[in-house]
């Protein structure tokens, strides 16, 4: 019998609910694991185990009175990003260190309503700039599956986290791939709401016309649990959706008759490594014969996306982070005036990441720059959007890889900003139109490390990647397959 | 699109209200004409008469009664600050 901290939220809902187990019980579980395999993971930067306790006694007494709730008792990680009340918020930033939030985000609240129990911070790419979570200020986070790989990021803490059995499930955020890539690579489900569909309040922000909140878990059912918990409208966020919020997981069946597949030609590329195209093509096979007609798409401005999104992505963040100026909070290093304690402040607090893109940002958008970077970007964006538009005429989804390759080494590609910024490649486009997607395992490379499979939908239709994610995950095994930090830890306990 | 000009990064690091030391700019320098290089691509394209987005799914019009609700009590949101007096953010003298 597997340990608690390696159940889906789903058995763990069920367990609580026959009475089997407590949400004390799970929680002490998942601290076990922290405690046994977070130094070698390094997936979070703080937990608070006396809370979260707190919290989950608060849960058990609440079920013995007889309140029933969609997540009751169930620890959820949060990157270090949101904003949870009484907790430290540093974005993996040395310029936030110290910051404890005033208030909860939206989705913490939410989450709270549904009964969750909130578990530790995540560890992140600094201001969620980066795609292997090295751009952490603190730590590395190291792949479960691999110790000597990255767990991709900026989302690699609420990932490996999943993976390793350290959390039941966490929430990330998605600007260009953040949740779905280190998903990918860390062998979870992530998935990237539609633009609009949760509420950014309390969320950091770092490009605010292309930022998501989602979840990371171990199956997709427990994906679609959390959406609903975290979905709708939300009067602080003025972008936020005033859509109906389905009960997701209660959509969840049946096969994929009468759906149509698209697999555009631009994202199976010279480039893509080999074993990933092979796995990906056996997944879209799968769905094949799970009763999905596949048809050829064209996505034609693809390769425009990643240019169009260090323009945009960079302007909105050097705009963004401005606030981190040494005046209200975080880290203060004293000037002669203002303008010389914002310069210091921001040259001691920001890493090398986060500097490159505040200041192509800035350029970008400086005067004699700004039309022929900034607009035209946002014209380009346009055509992407239209391009996936055109597409959904033809599908209901789009099946591509997550990312190019499975997980790199540690250190491999920090220090080549350009190519860690193409790893992107498959993810932004997404963001760019404001599409959901999600990534679901699809099998692993000869040296066992996760492969994803990338499903997009049209905007709102969250329903239907959920539902042919589903499909595929009851036809195979992949995510039940443990990484071998987890598998040492149920050896042992 | 023409072929991008030298970046001015301590400029551009001055507008941003960043200091960066002399390694950081020399470390940057190349890494950010490649990058903009990179972009030199959407010059390939003919935008001519295609509107900007801005947002991805436009929502307009969002209002909401104009009553006074609650919010972050000033304590709350004083509770970070680096150096405060009487409520107030201390920042070094601007006028003489």
């Amino acid at each position: 019998m597997s340990s608690l901290n390696q159940l889906t939220v789903t058995e763990a809902t069920e367990k609580l609910a026959k009475r089997e187990c407590s949400s004390e019980d799970i929680v002490r579980a998942v601290l076990a694991a922290i405690e046994k395999n977070d130094k070698q993971v390094g997936a979070y930067l703080t937990v608070d185990a006396e809370s979260a306790l707190a919290q989950a006694k608060e849960a058990d007494v609440a079920r013995a009175r007889g309140e029933t709730k969609p997540l009751l008792g169930i620890p959820v990680g949060m990157k270090d990003l949101l904003n949870v009340k009484g907790q430290p918020c540093t974005c993996a930033s040395k310029i936030l260190k110290g910051y404890v939030a005033p208030y909860d985000a939206t989705v913490v609240a939410k989450l709270r309503v549904a009964g969750a129990v909130i578990l530790g911070r995540l560890n992140m790419d600094e201001f969620a700039m980066g795609g292997s979570t090295e751009n952490s200020a603190y730590q590395p986070t190291k792949n479960p599956w691999d110790l000597s790989r990255v767990p991709g990021g900026s989302s690699g803490g609420s990932a490996a986290a999943v993976a390793a059995d350290e959390a039941l499930a966490t929430l990330g955020s998605d600007t260009g791939g953040s949740i779905r890539q280190p998903a990918g690579f860390c062998g979870c489900v992530g998935l990237k709401p539609t633009y609009g569909r949760v509420s950014r309040y309390g969320l950091t922000a770092f490009a605010s016309s292309l930022d998501q909140i989602g979840p990371l878990t171990k199956t997709v059912k427990d994906s679609a649990l959390l959406l609903s918990a975290i979905s709708g409208r939300d009067a602080m966020d003025s972008t936020s959706l005033d859509a109906p919020v389905p009960d997701y997981a209660a959509q969840l069946g049946g096969d994929l008759k009468g759906l149509r597949l698209g697999l555009p030609k631009e994202y199976f590329i010279e480039g893509l490594d080999a074993e990933v195209e092979q796995k990906v093509r056996a997944a879209v096979a799968k769905c094949r014969e799970l009763g999905a007609e596949i048809v050829d798409i064209s996505l034609p401005h693809s390769k425009f996306a990643v240019a169009v999104y260090y323009i945009i992505a960079t302007a909105e963040a050097s705009a963004n982070l401005a606030r981190f100026d040494g005046v209200r909070y975080g880290l203060r290093v004293d000037g002669e005036d203002p303008i010389d304690q914002y310069g210091k402040t921001r040259a001691a607090g920001f890493g090398q990441e986060v500097k490159r893109r505040i200041i192509l940002g800035t350029y970008v958008l400086s005067s004699g720059y700004h039309d022929a970077y900034y607009l035209r970007g946002q014209k380009v964006r346009t055509l992407i959007r239209r391009d996936f538009e055109a597409a959904f005429q033809h599908c209901d989804a789009i099946l591509t890889p997550v990312a190019p390759s499975a997980a790199y080494k540690l250190g491999e590609q920090i220090n080549d900003p350009l190519k860690m910024y193409l790893g992107d490649i498959f993810t932004i486009p997404v963001n760019l139109a404001g599409n959901c997607a999600i990534n679901v395992p699809c099998g692993f490379t000869q040296e066992k490390l996760p492969v994803g499979l990338h499903i997009i939908g049209p905007a709102l239709r969250e329903d239907v990647i959920l539902k042919v994610g589903h499909a595929y995950e009851q036809v195979t095994d992949w995510h039940k397959q443990k990484a071998a930090v987890s598998g040492q830890l149920s050896a042992i306990s | 699109m023409s072929s991008p000009d030298k970046i001015d990064v301590r400029y551009v690091a001055h507008l941003a209200r960043m200091h960066l030391a002399d390694g950081e700019v020399a470390r940057l320098q190349p890494q950010l004409e490649q990058i903009v290089g990179y972009v030199q691509q959407l010059g390939e394209l003919n935008v001519e008469g295609i509107e900007p987005t801005a947002h991805a799914i436009p929502v307009q019009n969002v209002f909401r009664a104009d009553e006074v609700r609650p919010c972050l009590d000033h304590d709350a949101a004083m509770q970070n600050a680096p150096l405060a007096r009487e409520g107030q953010f201390i920042v070094p003298k601007i006028i003489e």
